[in-house]
């Protein structure tokens, strides 16, 4: 079954995604602009964007577990995941941005309000990472320092969590639940072996 | 007494749904075949204030017994049952007991407002309501001289409400306002919307509209509504007061601590709509103003 998956992902070029990627921004600005997106567009697409950011985040973290546990290999996509969740974090912002605060106060928001400043915390230690999804510079950087520099997406998974659960008004699930998603994706990363305790117990 | 405020909207905006809805599409019939300048002049005024659409009022929602999307209570809300429905009116007054809704409304004279609707979340509406003063319905059962505040409470239906499974909030959901505001002219019981019941989703069949406030405070499906001495709760504040104040009042230079309360967006704009600057007290600030002077804003928020 694994094996079967993993010969049909070999077939797949990575380029798909890259090609796949634009339809949900454009759809959503496409229903937004015909009134299909319900009462209230601007905040939709915005809301809409924001999920997609996380999602994209989930599966990028996804990659690593999927590989050790059942063994599905997806590490050939891991970059496009990554240069497209960093895409719709910024139509995410821009949104944000443009539609919804309208460039008003955007400083005073960005210093004041908690869930801002951690949301605008993420996207600029996703910069770095963005600016380094190329071959060229994991030669520049030399392999060991761009492995470090890109675990970076931890703490900004952790930031796009808390941002969701700082936003929403009285008690809510559905952040919590993306928290403990990421959290989990998180943990599962923790090499036990590497742990004193137990990893006495494993080299005996 | 009814009719104590009048719109400052002229006659023409009292619009029947059907008229309104031909004007809308007459207007943009209008606009669209570029002689929007040929209107004349009362009907750009009232371009300035136009209502929202009844589609809009409808199916954009806070109700958080039936969810907390915004298109949840129009999905969800049409499991209420509203006939009978009774309202317990108690505490410090002359004639407490259990009121039916048509009781209520025997005694009521019903009447149109077109009033400006700011949620605390920055976005606003303009919401043509039918419905009666508060004041009305709390002289005819005969208000105490000892109440000091008027206590509210929404109908807790779990078998009707898939909402209040989740503890969003601590249900009941409730509210409360100081004497003087509720039996302010302004301050009213809808029962309808464009004329028509006013449905579910938006609070049926009666609903708390006080329009310098945020909509929060506008409690929606009231059964019970109480004379009391000593500030009431409200759901809000008990979630988290350093949010949500007792008062609640619309003003522009008191933020929410999360958001900026200077600008809202209206509702129905469009996907590039613009940010519109938020009026002090809503737009109402010459009719309330006064109730809250010597009071600082920003300490009872």
């Amino acid at each position: 079954m694994v094996d079967k998956i993993n010969t049909t992902l070999r077939r797949v070029p990575a380029w798909v995604l890259y090609a796949l990627a634009p339809i949900p921004v454009i759809a959503l600005f496409y229903l937004g602009l015909t009134g299909e997106l319900g009462i209230d567009p601007a905040k939709r697409i915005e809301h809409e964007l924001g999920l997609w950011s996380l999602w994209l985040l989930i599966a990028g973290l996804a990659v690593t577990p999927l590989r050790r546990w059942p063994g599905v290999n997806l590490l050939k996509f891991r970059r496009a995941i990554g240069v497209i969740t960093f895409f719709y974090l910024l139509a995410h912002l821009l949104t944000w941005l443009v539609l919804d605060v309208q460039f008003q106060n955007v400083w005073a928001d960005i210093v004041k309000r908690w869930y801002i400043t951690v949301g605008m915390a993420a996207f600029v230690l996703m910069l770095p990472l963005a600016l380094t999804s190329n071959n060229w510079s994991v030669k520049r950087l030399g392999a060991l320092t761009w492995r470090k520099l890109h675990k970076l997406v931890y703490p900004i998974a952790v930031l796009g969590a808390l941002h969701f659960l700082l936003l929403v008004k009285g008690f809510q699930w559905e952040p919590i639940l993306y928290a403990a998603v990421i959290a989990g994706l998180l943990l599962s990363r923790i090499r036990t072996d590497r742990i004193p305790g137990i990893g006495q117990f494993r080299q005996a | 007494m009814a009719y104590r405020w009048k719109n400052t909207l002229s006659a023409e905006d009292v619009t029947p749904y059907s008229a309104f809805l031909n004007r809308r599409q007459l207007m943009a019939g209008l606009a669209a075949g570029g002689i929007a300048g040929a209107l004349p002049i009362g009907a750009k005024a009232q371009e300035a204030l136009e209502p929202n659409a009844w589609e809009e009022i409808t199916n954009y929602c806070n109700y958080y017994e039936f969810g907390t999307g915004k298109e949840d209570p129009a999905r969800y809300a049409q499991a209420l049952t509203i006939d009978p429905w009774t309202v317990r009116i108690d505490g410090l007054v002359d004639k407490p007991g259990d009121y039916s809704f048509a009781d209520i409304l025997s005694q009521m004279t019903i009447e149109e407002r077109i009033y400006r609707f700011r949620c605390v979340e920055a976005w606003s509406m303009v919401i043509p309501w039918n419905g009666f003063e508060l004041a009305d319905l709390l002289n005819w059962v005969g208000v105490q001289s000892s109440a000091k505040y008027v206590a509210f409470e929404t109908a807790l239906r779990p078998e009707e409400m898939p909402g209040v499974s989740s503890r969003v909030l601590d249900w009941p959901y409730v509210e409360g306002l100081r004497l003087d505001e509720a039996m302010h002219p302004l301050t009213m019981m809808a029962t309808g919307i464009y004329g028509r019941d006013i449905p579910k989703q938006n609070g049926a069949p009666m609903r708390l509209v006080v329009p310098w406030k945020y909509g929060f405070k506008s409690i929606k499906s009231v059964v019970r509504i109480s004379l009391v001495e000593d500030e009431p709760p409200a759901s809000w504040n008990v979630a988290n007061s350093r949010e949500y104040g007792f008062y609640s009042n619309v003003n522009p230079e008191v933020d929410h601590p999360r958001w900026s309360q200077a600008t809202e967006r209206r509702i129905g704009s469009g996907l590039f709509a613009k940010r519109e600057p938020t009026l002090m007290f809503n737009g109402y600030a010459d009719d309330v103003a006064s109730l809250y002077d010597g009071m600082n804003l920003r300490e009872f928020f």
